[in-house]
């Protein structure tokens, strides 16, 4: 095996440690927050420093191993940033639409014509 | 590879492990099918940067395409499982 400069294994690590931290914080708070609400919000620090930084780790690895630019890996975060917001809006407006018909207190549906008045009025009393 | 890289590798695969166990425990306990789909989507997420990290320590290609698979194929599954939790159907 060949054997790299220290400063690139040493940038590698902390990357890859950093990234990996990030995920494991993100998957932490999925288990630990209380409502459904608040749980979607943590995991995308895994989807996007978590991703980011590992793939940035290989990308300097393999650009060091081979002594050309190796720029593939970036296609995993540019993928990952494309389609993670897609799934959560689904899953977000999936679980208003079942709240919903479950009778429990979420924010009404906007695009029924009663329920913009009845927001709009609500915003007006709580401003003045 | 230096020891130090050696050694981060394998903390790295450990805290990502880590954080598929805490996602599987979601699922398993998730009162809601829509927070079992959100705990599947977290899992799917770590395995592919494991997979990643794996490549980066026995320094193969191989591993990237795999990862792509796996972000391609959990993109699919997971937006179908939403759909499904909106709509009671996938394609309409």
């Amino acid at each position: 095996m060949t054997t790299l400069p220290l400063w690139i294994d040493l940038v590698t690590a902390v990357l890859v440690v950093v990234g990996a931290l990030f995920a494991l914080i993100g998957a932490f708070g999925l288990m630990r927050l209380p409502t459904f609400y608040q749980r979607i919000h943590p995991p995308t620090l895994g989807t996007t420093v978590g991703v980011w930084s590992i793939a940035l780790a290989t990308v300097l690895q393999f650009s060091a191993l081979e002594k050309t630019a190796s720029v593939s890996a970036i296609l995993i975060p540019i993928f990952v940033a494309m389609t993670m917001p897609i799934t959560t809006i689904f899953l977000m407006r999936a679980a208003l639409f079942r709240d919903r018909l479950a009778g429990r207190p979420v924010p009404p549906n906007l695009t029924v014509k009663g329920n913009v008045a009845r927001a709009e009025t609500i915003d007006t009393e709580t401003v003045s | 590879m230096s020891p130090v890289l050696m050694w981060a590798l394998r903390v790295a695969l450990f805290c990502l492990t880590l954080g598929m166990a805490l996602a599987l425990f979601r699922l398993f306990r998730g009162p809601a099918a829509q927070d079992r789909v959100m705990a599947f989507d977290c899992m799917y997420i770590c395995a592919m940067l494991g997979v990643m990290v794996l490549g980066i320590s026995y320094r193969s290609h191989t591993y990237f395409e795999a990862a792509l698979l796996m972000a391609l194929f959990g993109f699919v599954s997971s937006t179908a499982m939403a759909k499904f939790l909106l709509r009671g159907e996938v394609i309409e």
